[in-house]
């Protein structure tokens, strides 16, 4: 796995020293964790050479790929890693990788482009430049063996790490030339392959981050140790907006490990001690008194009287219009309208926000550097936020990007780390972790939006769709997360999936008159990028809905969607695959109904047919689910079949169980015994179709789980007649009435 | 100082006696392939055998495993990683972030023990552990690997591993 390329503040820390003074912390422990090392520490052990960037070879032909975007689960990491070395030509079983840090990026004027990993974007974004960053490396290996035997480079070929000069047939190896090569000028003009010729990008490669996952020796952010670390454990003001009156410290001063008990900016408090467990006992004992603010009584069924009134109310705007909806459903000889709903969604990452932070203090009590070992999806951001909190210039902060437990949307954000900055501030020399309860992660998320959508279609005489209007009211996103991209009252992250052109999710249907508005109401609930985003809900809306159409028509399902699709050939292929692959207008199994979903978004077209039953009783198995994907280009195929099925986990965990709801201004689901997730009873089996059409980039982390509830959803109703229209499905009986 | 047999080894810690086993694992012993997930046994990251029982560490007070009781973490499974179960998570690419795959292996170890060749439901019933990445069916089809003596095949995935071989 990838080492994290680190330049400690302690400067002349070599990993010799550093494994001497963790040996002695702590209560005989012996400590097996891989800290990150200093670059120069590395350089000095093996002697790699920086052929450019992207590339590093060492003596031995080993090749170290540096990877910008985070790895989170969804397999980037592997995939970035297989589009340099197919450029590259070297040999992948050589081939491990590293994160370059948000400080060396940024002292190297951003040479690794965007760090950030969200949005299903970590190929679609960055495969160009990774590509060629590849490409170029190759050259100048090339390039100097060329040199050295004074030949052409022209007549020299790269495969699998070797460079063979092809008239005399001499050779020699990536890491013979590579000191030489990193010193040549960077080419300019590069060609990439043509996908077709690819030997490493798109083959079903193993992951190269597996095996230390299935060994417990692979190290998440709250796994880290550093010499005589503290670990804290904090708690934010259960009520959002609310504030830290006082607390009383004495109570707990005598508890034991416990150092120091501190504010956290206006709204939190945290207790740091020797380890986390004295720390999280100390903390829920210590009287805390809280001004708990202007929502201290708030409620989901209050806001949701506010959304009930939005979906009426003026002052809307629109993401996607055509003719004139309103009049032609004013017209319209049959009227069909449906309001549906979702509520507010926890990441619920397996591994709890968390940060190391060590804020370090010179003799004369100059504040010096600002170090932050973080599981991020952002690591930019994370470098933004430890110079915001610590008051350091980026240039006097770095950030350790750690892996993931989970991100989802999550540690895109910075506030976990902002938070540990400020308690290291108050412990200036001591690393100390905090890490977040689950019941911290539970209650202080950053939540899926809460909306409700009203759906209204004319209909002609023979059933046809004369207009429709998507009315969408509710939590805009980009008001908690970047308030300054909301012109003029416009969420355009709203429309994700309905817009009328565009990767990030164009509408597959084609209505004479349409239009989609958003009445923007948010409450005091933080909202976040919650993997899909706004894809999952309108995917819901529209999804249903249309099916809806179908049934009050007494039309198939699959041929009233084809009509309205004949201008959208690649949402209709994705659908027909996942249609024809699930049998669609054969008989499915007794008691076995089928339900459809497609969608675009992330870049990727994506569709849907899953099969369920439900019992008199109303219990529901969901059978099978079959789906395509069309990414464009398939870079690991088996990868994308894992992330399909990962996306349904994720989709019918909301769909069937999840609900983060509001009393008294604060959440109410504190673990898992109250916010359910799927687990292997109640996930269905999934057969993929991946076809790509090799003429775009997409992604395949998110769109997937739009079409999980829409699909089960659209089979329930099949099965039952019961139009669930407001989720998750744990709040309606599915019993035999 | 209070001792545990941790992986075939005697170990002394000095935490308190209410401290959960998972906590002294971690925290004590520097064994942190087992994982916090959620402190309220609901969701599995934290499980370990205790005499070959699975058991979710982080409601288990540590006064409570006796010095002879033999506790084994993702660390002591195998001496190498290549347990069988290790191996066939490995072959399948089971793991996304991880974060609860030690979790899952320990609880499937100790599944296959108990019932070597387990139907999905007795999986159903066994593995009730949490992953949100979504790994479920690639779990399920390692268990069955597992269970076929290791035949990779059965899972018809045709990954391909950089010794060569084709799992």
């Amino acid at each position: 796995m990838s080492k994290v390329l680190v330049e400690s503040s302690t400067g002349s820390l070599s990993r010799r020293q550093f494994l001497g003074q963790s040996a002695a912390v702590g209560s005989g422990l012996v400590i097996a964790i891989s800290a990150p090392w200093s670059m120069e520490a590395t350089a000095q052990s093996s002697q790699p050479a920086e052929v450019n960037a992207w590339v590093v070879v060492r003596p031995d032909d080993s090749v170290v790929i540096r990877i910008a975007r985070s790895e989170m689960g969804q397999g980037t990491l592997t995939g970035l890693a297989q589009l340099v070395a197919e450029e590259l030509d070297c040999d992948w079983a050589k081939v491990t990788t590293e994160y370059p840090t948000p400080g060396q990026n940024l002292a190297r004027n951003r040479v690794w482009g965007n760090f950030s990993t969200g949005g299903s974007r970590g190929i679609r974004d960055s495969q160009d430049y990774v590509r060629k960053g590849g490409a170029i490396a190759r050259m100048m290996l090339v390039q100097a063996a060329a040199d050295e035997w004074q030949v052409s480079a022209a007549d020299c070929r790269a495969a699998n790490s070797v460079i063979t000069h092809v008239p005399s047939g001499r050779t020699t190896t990536f890491g013979k030339v590579a000191t030489a090569a990193g010193k040549l000028a960077q080419p300019t003009a590069v060609s990439l392959k043509n996908p077709k010729d690819w030997k490493l990008a798109g083959k079903r490669l193993a992951r190269l981050d597996t095996v230390d996952k299935t060994t417990g020796a692979q190290n998440y952010g709250i796994d880290l140790t550093l010499p005589g670390m503290l670990n804290a454990a904090i708690k934010d003001c259960p009520v959002f907006g609310g504030k830290l009156k006082s607390f009383d410290a004495g109570a707990i001063a005598s508890r034991k490990g416990v150092k120091k008990v501190v504010r956290v900016n206006d709204s939190a408090v945290a207790v740091v001690a020797d380890t986390w467990w004295q720390a999280k006992t100390a903390l829920e004992l210590l009287p805390i008194e809280w001004d708990e603010g202007p929502h201290a009584k708030a409620s989901s069924e209050a806001f949701a009287k506010v959304l009930e009134a939005a979906l009426d109310a003026p002052d809307a705007v629109v993401g996607n219009e055509s003719g004139d909806a309103r009049k032609a459903i004013a017209g319209a000889a049959r009227k069909i309208e449906a309001v549906y709903g979702v509520p507010h969604q926890n990441h619920a990452t397996m591994e709890p926000m968390n940060a190391t932070v060590k804020y370090s203090v010179a003799a004369n009590g100059t504040p010096e550097r600002c170090e932050v070992w973080t599981p991020t999806q952002n690591g930019e951001a994370a470098l933004a936020a430890a110079s915001e909190a610590s008051g350091l210039p980026a240039s006097k902060c770095e950030v350790y990007k750690l892996m993931l437990g989970g991100g989802f949307g999550r540690r895109g954000g910075t506030d976990w780390i902002h938070q540990a900055v400020s308690i290291a501030k108050q412990m200036p020399g001591i690393p100390v972790k905090l890490i977040w309860s689950r019941e911290e992660d539970m209650l202080h998320g950053r939540y899926h939006p809460v909306t409700q959508c009203k759906l209204t279609a004319g209909l002609d005489a023979q059933g046809q769709v004369t207009g429709l209007h998507m009315r969408i009211a509710g939590q805009s996103i980009l008001a908690t997360v970047a308030p300054q991209n909301i012109k003029d009252g416009k969420d355009p992250v709203v429309f994700q999936g309905l817009l009328d052109s565009g990767a990030e999710g164009h509408l597959g249907y084609t209505f004479p008159n349409l239009m989609i508005d958003h009445a923007m109401r948010n409450p005091h609930v933080p909202a976040g990028f919650w993997r899909g985003v706004n894809l999952n809900q309108n995917t819901i809306y529209v999804e249903c809905f249309i099916d809806e159409l179908a049934h009050a028509t007494g039309q198939d399902p699959l041929e009233f969607r084809r009509a309205l699709m004949a201008k959208h050939p690649k949402h209709l292929a994705v659908l027909d695959a996942a249609a024809q692959g699930a049998g669609w207008g054969k008989p499915a199994a007794k008691g076995v109904f089928r339900g459809l979903a497609q969608t675009m978004g992330f870049g990727s077209y994506v569709a849907a047919c899953a099969e369920v039953s439900v019992s008199d009783e109303g219990e529901l198995k969901i059978h099978r689910i079959v789906a395509a994907t069309n990414p464009g280009h398939a870079v690991n195929p088996q990868q994308i079949e894992a992330q399909i099925e990962g996306s349904f986990a994720y989709g019918l965990s909301a769909a069937l169980f999840g609900a983060c709801t509001v009393k008294d201004g604060r959440i109410e689901q504190s673990n898992f015994h109250l916010y359910p997730v799927v687990k292997m009873a109640d996930m269905p089996p999934v057969e993929s179709i991946v076809m790509p059409s090799g003429d775009f980039w997409g992604g395949v982390g998110e769109p997937t789980i739009a079409v999980a509830a829409p699909a089960v959803l659209n089979a329930i109703f099949a099965a039952t007649g019961k139009r669930i229209r407001d989720l998750p499905l744990s709040k309606h009986s599915l019993k035999k009435a | 100082m209070a001792k545990l047999t941790v992986n075939n080894v005697v170990r002394e810690h000095d935490a308190e006696g209410d401290t959960p086993l998972l906590w002294v694992l971690r925290e004590q012993l520097g064994l942190t392939g087992t994982k916090y997930g959620c402190g309220l046994a609901q969701c599995g990251a934290c499980t370990v055998h205790i005499d070959g029982v699975p058991t979710r560490s982080c409601v288990r007070p540590v006064s409570t495993v006796q010095p002879n009781e033999k506790i084994v973490t993702i660390e002591g499974l195998s001496p190498d990683g290549l347990h069988p179960v290790q191996k066939a998570w490995a072959a399948l690419d089971v793991p996304q972030c991880g974060f609860c795959q030690s979790g899952m292996i320990m609880a499937t170890v100790a599944l296959l023990k108990e019932t070597p060749d387990p139907t999905d439901a007795d999986i159903d019933a066994a593995i009730t552990n949490i992953c949100r990445c979504g790994t479920y069916n690639r779990i399920r089809a390692a268990i069955k690997v597992v269970a076929k003596g290791g035949n990779t095949k059965v899972a018809g995935l045709s990954i391909q591993h950089t010794d060569g071989s084709t799992t």
